[in-house]
């Protein structure tokens, strides 16, 4: 049998990679592919408990978040193609102005 | 069974390390598809096979494809990789294995009133669950969420679509 602990920590592990993406790397599509990670990661706590939940309340939750992910994902890539536009680069680093 | 939950987290894990440690985007985006695979397969052995289904359709026949196109039409692709720098990583780095073992260190202090996973859950009658509670308990959240993603589907059309010739 597989305790709960193990899922717990592969999410947090997932969550914490996901955490290091999102500061380390200057790339912007970089910094997306770290906070879809971190949303499995929280994914798979409420997921890993809603197992053991006869009303799946956690699997219910886990398909909202699924949804808010991919509108967060157009609406992020939309923004990063217009900031390319403008900057000619998606290094967040070099992106200073808020009014061009 | 019990084998399959960590055959598919060594490799979420493994891949995961991939997207942190390299450099190229395109081979992130690629890893991507892979831990989520593994994440779906560890949703349909832990009882959840519809959430599994959407992870497969959505993250990996949409997002990563919008990563794609976004990895397509952000850089110029001539003949070098596509590569992305990285900052402050001894600093990014060291709050990651802090925060890690802090994890592993409270998660093991906390006494779980739940069971483990024993085997496959039973599952037989997940999906028809799953469609009786959105059309009853979930059904404001459900309206609200199809609205949100009309609204953000054309937020995004318009964002992107719009010209800025005047401003260049």
């Amino acid at each position: 049998m597989i305790p709960i602990e193990h899922f717990l920590i592969l999410a947090g592990f997932l969550f914490l990679i996901g955490f290091v993406i999102v500061i380390t790397k200057k790339n912007a599509i970089m910094v997306l592919i770290g906070i879809e990670l971190m949303l499995n990661g929280a994914n798979l706590n409420l997921i890993s408990f809603s197992a053991s939940d006869p009303n799946i309340g956690g699997q219910m939750f886990a398909l909202f978040v699924i949804l808010i992910a991919a509108a967060e994902a157009a609406v992020a890539l939309a923004i990063i193609l217009n900031v390319y536009k403008y900057y000619r680069t998606s290094n967040v680093d070099e992106i200073n102005q808020i009014k061009p | 069974m019990i084998v399959t939950f960590y055959i598919f987290a060594s490799i979420a894990v493994l891949f995961s390390l991939i997207i942190l440690l390299t450099k190229n985007v395109l081979y992130a985006a690629f890893s991507l598809v892979v831990v989520f695979f593994c994440l779906a397969g560890i949703y349909v052995m832990s009882g959840a096979p519809f959430v599994g289904v959407t992870q497969i359709l959505v993250y990996i026949g949409g997002i990563i494809v919008f990563i794609v196109f976004g990895v397509m039409l952000t850089n110029k692709l001539n003949d070098k990789n596509v590569l992305s720098e990285s900052h402050n990583c001894v600093l990014g780095y060291g709050i990651g294995v802090i925060l890690f073992v802090g994890f592993t260190v409270l998660i093991n202090q906390i006494n779980f009133q739940v069971h483990g996973l024993e085997s496959i859950v039973n599952s037989s009658n997940d999906v028809r669950q799953i469609g009786i509670l959105l059309m009853s308990d979930y059904l404001i959240p459900f309206e609200i969420s199809g609205v949100l993603l009309l609204l953000a589907l054309i937020g995004a059309t318009v964002i992107a679509g719009r010209k800025r010739e005047e401003q260049l």
